[in-house]
């Protein structure tokens, strides 16, 4: 199978890397962290940051139909200082940005960011002088959830993938992910 | 004293009674839940669902893009991005003169509005309901010519 090597978490600062103390072995401190990581994959509280027709999507992937909360995600924050993640939903203006950026930076470590839409992942049809071409810019993006907007399916896929890259989340370690791409296309 | 009581009761129970029982309708066996269990289940999708693209071909194999960028001019985003070459007998992609030796779409640009669906003269371009695309560098969203093309038909049992 292709791979390709990706760095995890370059800007995750959880628990200081000790060294040492991997190359020993320390069977306790890796299931701890094992059971730190379930805890952190399982309880992904998403910051209320819906900023144009996206968020109208991520509010119905709350609902009953879709339901969020499978996977601990029902708990949006109203605070950055109580949330995990943050779901970028809509376009974000250059006016926005600032705002953005302090709204990430009051968020507690480790933090996840999934940009959600055309619009927050890239500028979608917004290529102008106001919109911001991409919340990458400003903040570093875990997971892209393309679509215009997003279906809750759609979301709550990309929301498995962050939970598979948190899983596969070592402290700034270098992971080897398989290639995501698909190269054949399902027929119907 | 007993009048009190079942005064009492209509008064305190029987509403609370009645509030219940919309409750306890709306619970199993009498409805069943509504949630799609997403990862393991998914929902139907729509016939004119529109996500990712898909280049067919024809039956015979070829390719039916023709490389003349009516796609890309039609796009509302700009994600599209065509390059054409001449076919020859040896090297024949595609049943007309040209073909598309590059054809990328950025899939993070796409609004998935399916213009380009509509403006394609020979049908080789479609929106199909693959919506699992999240992924995690946005490099890995311009989706090329080979990811996008359908595999060659098996042949037809005669």
């Amino acid at each position: 199978m292709a791979k390709r090597i990706v760095e995890i978490a370059a800007h995750d600062s959880t628990t200081p890397q000790i060294p040492g103390l991997q190359q020993q072995g320390n069977i306790l401190l890796a299931k701890l962290e094992d059971l730190v990581r379930w805890g952190r994959v399982n309880s992904l509280w998403p910051l209320t940051f819906g900023l144009a027709c996206c968020a109208i999507e991520m509010m119905s992937t709350v609902s009953a139909r879709f339901d969020i909360s499978r996977f601990g995600s029902e708990v949006f924050r109203p605070s950055p200082r109580q949330a995990d993640v943050m779901i970028v939903a809509g376009r974000v203006s250059k006016k926005m940005g600032p705002v953005l950026r302090q709204l990430y930076d009051q968020m507690p470590n480790p933090k996840w960011v999934i940009s959600m839409g055309a619009c927050a992942s890239c500028g979608g049809v917004f290529n102008n002088y106001a919109i911001l071409q991409g919340v990458d810019q400003i903040v570093p993006v875990d997971v892209y959830v393309p679509g215009c907007p997003p279906s809750p399916d759609a979301l709550l896929y990309g929301l498995l993938q962050l939970q598979r890259k948190i899983r596969q989340q070592h402290h700034g370690m270098i992971v080897e992910l398989p290639l995501l791409k698909r190269t054949e296309v399902s027929s119907g | 004293m007993i009048t009190q009581v079942a005064r009492r009761f209509v008064k305190t129970v029987l509403p609370l009674a009645q509030g219940l029982s919309i409750t306890f309708r709306h619970q199993p066996p009498f409805q069943q839940p509504i949630t799609v269990e997403y990862p393991e289940q998914k929902r139907p999708m729509y016939p004119r669902t529109r996500w990712r693209h898909v280049l067919r071909r024809y039956d015979n194999g070829l390719e039916r893009c023709i490389g003349c960028s009516l796609c890309a001019g039609a796009c509302p985003a700009r994600c599209i991005y065509v390059e054409a070459a001449e076919n020859t007998d040896e090297q024949r992609y595609s049943p007309g003169e040209r073909y598309a030796v590059r054809y990328e779409i950025n899939m993070l640009r796409c609004i998935f509005c399916g213009y380009c669906q509509e403006a394609c003269p020979t049908g080789a371009i479609v929106l199909r309901d693959d919506y699992e695309l999240a992924d995690y560098q946005r490099s890995d969203f311009i989706y090329t010519k080979e990811m996008l093309l359908e595999p060659v038909p098996a042949p037809k049992e005669e």
